[in-house]
């Protein structure tokens, strides 16, 4: 059924951005925790798309770790935080700046995905999906697959450095 | 059923998940509630008390002695909860959030009922086209997992609307014990998947249901403590409650709720219970399979047999829910993080591993 996934794909891709906005630039409350439920929004409504896409893995995936896992944290995290201060904190230049690059780096990358990739008459054929991602991940892509790992690892080394008292 | 073949496969498809659905539902409910029933009367029993035995509705009296034995056993006792919930006073506290107040109780329930969809509760019932599983994903598990981490949502929102220190303190309990308990959870079952060779619960089934010797239970025994222990703590159950440990925390994170509110909470409490239960029969325990297996049904008495079959057995995962609800204490915070981190993940890694080495021995 053609016209569903279109509907559905409008319905989701919309709510996504409508979700997208209010965390960003909610006009009726800059609580942090609002923001942060509606950034939860948001990637259930990515992984809606990803649904209609015949994405099973990467839809279960990005509820799994974003909006289970990662937003929880936030969520603890800002809870944990007194945030009152930070409520009318300027915005800097710097910040601006460094905002409008990643956001150039992304679209730049996002327009030229759209431009290289072939649209298909049917949705491709995803049986088994998750074997075949797997196999991806250790052969063709074991490079960024390794280099990924290592960089979290990474970023787990320095919280376990920042967050140990010193005992000197 | 003949009539029925006429239809659109579509329509056939929404009509037969919607009643799929709907028993689902209603079964899951009334387990719920007679779970709290046979709560209460386990509890009694353990402390050597009578426990409900009092709630009579106007027929019950006009049954000739099956009447007042059934309100010995308190079997009425589930109707006067869920009326008295019902009809209690909503109060809302003038210092809570609102929307989130409101909101979070319904985020409790709704994952909890959720993981449902994908359990195969039963084989056929003689129409092999039609499984008794309401979603057949090919990645079940990774479903289930992803609704369950939602549920923490609600305790956390509940924590944070309320607005006052011991609920507060019962959310971010919670928020660290569920993430830790998910990771030894979620390392836990990939040894299973290792050994299957698929995501699919309906695969994971079918590999066990030739025999019980085919159970996970036995290939897995160690994947199988860890999920049952890190269920414990997923559902925040006794020696895991601490996110609403009564002694320190009042009530914990539903400690500002009163009526439907917070039976919400305990309605979810339960279902997630439920839930948990549901997915370790599927998973270690052979599913619908009888004990001496037999394949899928090929009638409707024998489809009838499996789904009883996974009800006795998610029964008696409930029973040990329960029972060790009233024979343990409370672990402390710290040593609760401890097990979750020092003891469980490693366990589980060691798992995979091991798992991982045998299959690469013995396979080919």
């Amino acid at each position: 059924m053609p016209v569903l996934t279109d509907l559905l794909f409008y319905a989701f891709a919309g709510l996504a951005l409508l979700f997208g906005l209010l965390c960003v630039a909610n006009p009726f409350s800059r609580n942090p925790i609002t923001s942060a439920m509606f950034l939860v929004l948001t990637i259930v409504s990515l992984a809606g798309l990803f649904i209609l896409l015949h994405a099973f893995f990467l839809a279960a995936v990005q509820v799994l770790v974003y909006a289970g896992a990662v937003m929880v944290l936030f969520l603890f995290v800002i809870m944990l935080l007194d945030l009152r201060q930070s409520e009318e904190r300027q915005i800097r230049i710097l910040t601006i700046g460094t905002g409008a690059l990643a956001v150039a780096a992304i679209a730049g990358i996002l327009i030229r995905a759209v431009i290289a990739a072939k649209p298909l008459a049917s949705s491709p054929g995803l049986a088994g999906e998750t074997k075949a991602l797997g196999r991806l991940l250790f052969t063709q892509y074991l490079l960024p697959f390794e280099v990924m790992s290592l960089l979290l690892l990474v970023g787990m080394v320095g919280v376990i450095l920042l967050s140990k008292k010193e005992t000197e | 059923m003949d009539a029925l073949k006429f239809l659109d496969p579509t329509i056939q498809f929404v009509l037969f998940s919607a009643v799929k659905i709907l028993i689902a539902f209603g079964v899951v409910m009334t387990f719920v509630a007679y779970a709290v029933l046979v709560e209460r009367k386990v509890s009694a029993w353990i402390q050597d008390r009578v426990g409900p035995n009092r709630a009579t509705p106007f027929f019950a009296r006009y049954i000739p002695i099956l009447g007042p034995a059934l309100v010995r056993l308190g079997l009425f006792q589930p109707m006067a909860d869920g009326l008295k919930f019902l009809l209690k006073e909503d109060f809302t506290p003038a210092h809570a959030r609102a929307i989130y107040f409101w909101l979070a109780p319904a985020i409790s329930v709704i994952p909890a009922l959720m993981t449902i969809a994908v359990i195969p509760f039963g084989s056929t019932l003689g129409n092999p086209d039609n499984p008794m599983v309401i979603a057949d994903l090919n990645v079940g598990i990774l479903y289930t997992f992803g609704i369950v981490s939602l549920g923490v949502y609600g305790i956390v929102l509940a924590g944070y609307a309320s607005n006052s220190k011991f609920p507060f303190l019962g959310g971010i309990r919670s928020s660290a014990q569920m993430i830790s308990y998910e990771i030894a959870m979620g390392m836990s079952v990939i040894s299973v998947f290792m050994v299957v060779g698929d995501l699919n619960l309906s695969r994971v089934v079918a590999y066990q249901e030739t025999s019980v010797f085919q159970w996970m239970i036995w290939k897995q025994p160690v994947a199988f403590v860890v999920f049952l222990i890190a269920a414990f703590a997923e559902t925040n159950r006794l020696p895991f409650d601490l996110p609403e440990s009564e002694s320190e925390l009042v009530g914990g994170y539903h400690t500002e709720y009163s009526s439907m509110k917070f039976a919400l909470f305990f309605l979810g409490e339960y279902a997630a219970m439920i839930g948990a239960s549901a997915m370790m029969v599927t998973l270690f325990l052979g599913g619908w399979a009888l004990p001496w297996g037999g394949g899928p049904a090929t009638g409707i008495l024998g489809g009838l047999a499996h789904i009883l079959c996974f009800i006795v057995k998610m029964g008696a995962l409930l029973l040990l829910f329960i029972w060790t609800r009233w024979m343990l204490p409370r672990f402390r915070y710290d040593q609760l993080m401890t097990l979750g981190w020092n003891r469980f993940i490693p366990i589980a890694l060691a798992n995979i591993l091991a798992t991982a080495l045998v299959l690469a021995f013995t396979t080919r």
